[in-house]
């Protein structure tokens, strides 16, 4: 990083040309704006097509505090930066309960309308009054080398505060949420909140450079700041040079704004919107032949030469020795962990869970079987948080969960696994289970350490450094056991978790669910596999319908006509 | 007391949402065999509109030369629709098939993500490319009916109430109806409309069934694109437009699709018909240039508070 910022030092300083200058600076201004974007919406994957917003509003603020107040932009930059990081938190409540695309076209919606009200307001055209009694306090400075040693330092600042974000754990746990939001939820990251710290800070550098921007370019309109190049500018930077990558902006800034610069300067009499078409292209040309942007290619293409698999997260050294975890689950509390009463839940007329109630015991291993579509899925996704049930209490410990986000429930000690395993794709394994530890610590190093007790446990720990998209059935089982046992929970809810496994691999994970009973945790399980169940379990309850059949020990339900009718047919009758 | 102006002016500015409101609604038709129906995000579909106000502007000259009078600029609109669709065509077939349907499940996000851009991308080299080729100046099509009203000058209502009603979007109004009737009867009747319903509700099991999932989808895009530049064409008689109009219009079909559900034609017709009396009627409250600005009000509202729309089909499962 500073052998780059020397390197920028060095030409600017050498530039005669103002022209040239300035397109300096102005790369670097998109270079920042660019970052600001990735920070929200290239780790997360919230695509935003509004930072035109932000950049806006710093820009705007620095001109009208120096026209109307006469404040010189080295205190209004840094105010500029605290409204973007408030605005970055007004946008960000309402929209973020948005979904994918809706959220793009929300984001869309913003620097349109606030280009609307500048109009109105009448700041068709507004300048940046000149101070020939003290430029240098103002910011104004003749030679336009300074300019680009300011955008340096913001450069370098923004680049910097980038890099930290990346390796810690905002950064990782951005990543979780951008690759599966509702597994993060589920692990205890608490998903909105990191989104909207991500917004903010986005919205706040966002601004300053738009500030910045308006003391460079010395006059402003709302199409110069609001429009929708200036957002798209943002993203195609971004996007071109690297998603997710603090190298990523600077790179396709670099590239692509002295080339459309130098395009719109000789070709604009001719070719008016060159610099549209220029971007354009740039953008269809990356997302159809390099999606993840220039970075990630050359990085992947030099890394497969070199003969080593490329690899998109820093995999955790495995910590060679550790301390063996404590993961026993407390045994104060009431006798019953959790207290269902009287829960339903209907999806317009289907009533998926119709009136259940059931206690779990501490320290039991509590089964749940019943034919498909019972509501067997949907009774732990109303359990953990996913839903809220329309009628009826969930009380685990104690306290009331309904209401509750899933992330808050995991922090209260419940955990979950899925149906279908729901990994970190492009995370090693290991960063998969840290994600889950998280909530139980406070430190990352902390967070390593247990998520290599976890690991431990399950006994994946030679496995640590594979990457989650290319492991095996039993391998991703197990990593989501880790996972969830690492937020360290006193009650675990597992679905279907030996779905696809051989009768041997089965073995394997009951050895460690009994492990993990020994320990105290109290587990409740979903199944088919009735075998296994039957000697794992120490009680089951049976749903059909949506609506509790019987409960009871392993006899007393494998045995029951309602049961035996409902689901395990005559067979097994016969059988039994 | 609600004095006459104020009568005069609601009933003026509800007439006025009315008839934009048909011809949003007919954009906002051609949107929703994208987005709604596809499942595509187009974020060019501005870009299409635009082109397609453009290509009526070039079709209304040459009409207008050759004697059809009146009807020029409505005829003009129609054959604006068929360039838009064969361009439509041509995109999906080299760029837009690569990050949807069965090109796209490969994608992270099944697509969305790369759609948002990809058309992104489209939109600015249509716009600017639409700079280079027609210039910034805005133009529009003008007749003496868009500056016509019914009646001598005015319908009287009762004795202090004037109605200003446009003669040119009255009937441009109609023709918009009248190709939304012809569409709905397209896709509900026809073998092809029944196959792109399939298509888009269960692409698998439509291949299974032997529909061509590929060109169904690719005569979708192509429709989609060509209704709403036909609704571009209607609204060029009415108001200016330069090639920078798209990205306005954007925001207006979205909310249009949205606030009348995915996956319904009528619904997004009748959400665009309400985004048009939003429109209008904005300004009783509202000076001019906010009027968009209340239309995004409106559209984040309902994404907020009812996603489905009106008459969507309830999407989320848990």
């Amino acid at each position: 990083m500073l052998g780059f910022a020397l390197a920028y030092g060095a030409v600017g300083w050498f530039l005669d040309n103002s022209y040239y200058q300035l397109v300096m600076t102005v790369v670097l201004v998109w270079a920042v704006m660019g970052l600001a974007w990735n920070l929200l919406s290239g780790y997360s994957g919230l695509v935003s097509f509004g930072h035109a917003a932000f950049f806006g509003l710093g820009a705007y603020f620095v001109v009208i505090a120096q026209i109307e107040w006469g404040l010189t932009p080295w205190l209004s930059i840094p105010i500029a930066a605290a409204l973007g990081g408030l605005a970055g938190l007004i946008v960000g409540v309402p929209t973020f309960r948005l979904r994918g695309h809706y959220f793009a076209l929300a984001m869309l919606a913003y620097p349109l309308a606030l280009l609307y009200v500048f109009e109105w307001r009448g700041y068709q055209e507004a300048t940046i009054p000149m101070r020939r009694e003290a430029p240098a306090a103002f910011m104004q400075f003749d030679d336009g080398r300074v300019y680009i040693f300011i955008a340096l330092a913001l450069t370098i600042g923004a680049m910097v505060l980038t890099r930290r974000i990346e390796q810690s754990r905002f950064g990782l746990s951005l990543l979780a949420i951008k690759q599966d939001e509702v597994a993060a939820e589920a692990a205890g990251i608490p998903t909105l909140a990191w989104k909207l710290k991500a917004i903010a800070l986005s919205g706040a550098i966002a601004s300053a450079i738009g500030g910045f921007y308006a003391v460079v370019q010395l006059v402003v309109t709302p199409q110069s700041v609001f429009g929708m190049l200036v957002s798209a500018q943002a993203l195609i930077v971004a996007m071109f040079g690297g998603v997710g990558t603090v190298w990523g902006p600077i790179i396709g800034a670099v590239v692509l704004v002295p080339l459309s610069a130098t395009l719109d300067a000789k070709l604009a009499g001719v070719l008016p919107g060159i610099q549209g078409v220029v971007y354009g292209v740039a953008i269809i040309a990356v997302i159809t032949l390099a999606p993840d942007g220039v970075f990630w290619k050359v990085r992947d293409h030099w890394l497969r030469r070199r003969g080593t698999a490329p690899q998109r997260t820093s995999s955790a050294t495995p910590v060679a020795e550790t301390v063996p975890g404590d993961f026993s689950a407390s045994k104060d509390g009431p006798q019953s962990v959790l207290e269902v009463r009287n829960v339903s839940k209907a999806f317009g007329g289907l009533k998926a869970v119709s009136e259940v109630s059931l206690d779990v015991r501490r320290g039991e291993i509590l089964g749940i079987i019943g034919p498909n579509g019972a509501g067997k899925t949907t009774l732990f996704n109303l359990l953990n948080g996913f839903s809220a049930p329309d009628q009826g209490e969930v009380r685990f410990n104690g306290e009331n969960l309904v209401g509750r986000r899933a992330s808050e429930i995991c922090r209260r000690g419940v955990g979950r696994t899925f149906q279908v395993v729901k990994p970190f794709r492009r995370m090693t394994i290991a960063d998969n289970v840290v994600i889950g530890a998280y909530v139980r610590t406070r430190t990352d190093d902390d967070a390593r350490t247990l998520a290599a007790q976890a690991m431990a446990v399950v006994g994946l720990t030679q496995d640590a450094g594979l990457i989650a998209g290319n492991i095996s059935n039993l391998q991703l089982r197990l990593m989501e056991l880790a996972r969830a046992l690492a937020s360290k929970p006193t009650l675990l809810l597992l679905d279907e978790i030996f779905a696809g496994l051989t009768s041997g691999e089965v073995e394997q994970v009951m050895t460690v669910i009994r492990k993990l009973a020994k320990l105290g945790i109290t587990i409740v399980i979903i199944e088919h596999t009735m075998r296994a169940m039957v000697q794992l379990v120490d009680r089951f309850v049976v749903l059909d319908h949506g609506a509790v059949l019987t409960a009871g020990t392993a006899d007393v339900v494998t045995k029951d006509p309602k049961v035996i009718e409902a689901y395990l047919g005559k067979k097994w009758a016969a059988n039994a | 007391m609600i004095a006459a102006q104020d009568i005069e002016n609601f009933l003026n500015l509800l007439a006025a949402g009315l008839l934009t409101g048909a011809i949003y609604g007919l954009m906002c038709v051609g949107l929703s065999v994208i987005f709604g129906v596809m499942r595509v995000i187009n974020f060019a579909q501005g870009e299409f509109m635009m082109l397609g106000m453009y290509m009526a502007l070039g079709a209304f000259l040459f009409l207008s030369n050759a004697g059809f009078g009146d009807a020029a600029p409505f005829i003009a609109a129609l054959l604006a629709g068929i360039p838009i669709f064969l361009l439509g065509i041509a995109l999906h077939k080299t760029l837009v098939s690569r990050v949807t349907g069965l090109g796209g499940t490969a994608l992270q996000g099944e697509g969305h993500y790369a759609q948002l851009i990809l058309t992104l991308g489209i939109s600015l080299i249509l716009a600017n490319g639409g700079l280079v080729v027609f210039g910034s100046a805005p133009v529009s099509i003008s007749t003496p009916l868009s500056s016509m009203s019914w009646g001598e000058g005015a319908l009287p209502l009762g004795d202090n109430v004037l109605l200003f009603i446009n003669r040119g979007q009255t009937i441009a109004a109609v023709v918009a109806i009248a190709v939304v009737i012809a569409f709905a009867l397209f896709m509900a009747r026809s073998r092809l409309g029944r196959s792109l319903r399939a298509a888009a509700d269960n692409p698998r099991a439509a291949i299974y069934m032997g529909v061509d999932v590929d060109r169904a989808y690719r005569l979708a895009f192509g429709f989609g694109v060509g209704i709403t530049a036909i609704g571009g064409g209607l609204l060029a008689s009415s108001y200016p437009f330069q090639p920078y109009v798209g990205i306005e219009y954007v925001i207006v079909m979205y909310a249009g699709v949205v606030l009348g559900g995915l996956g319904s034609l009528r619904g997004a017709f009748f959400g665009g018909l309400t985004i048009g009396l939003v429109q209008q009627l904005s300004a009783l409250i509202l000076p001019n240039q906010l009027q968009n600005t209340a239309i995004f009000v409106v559209f984040l509202l309902i994404v907020l508070i009812r996603p489905e729309g009106l008459f969507g089909r309830a999407a989320r499962r848990a």
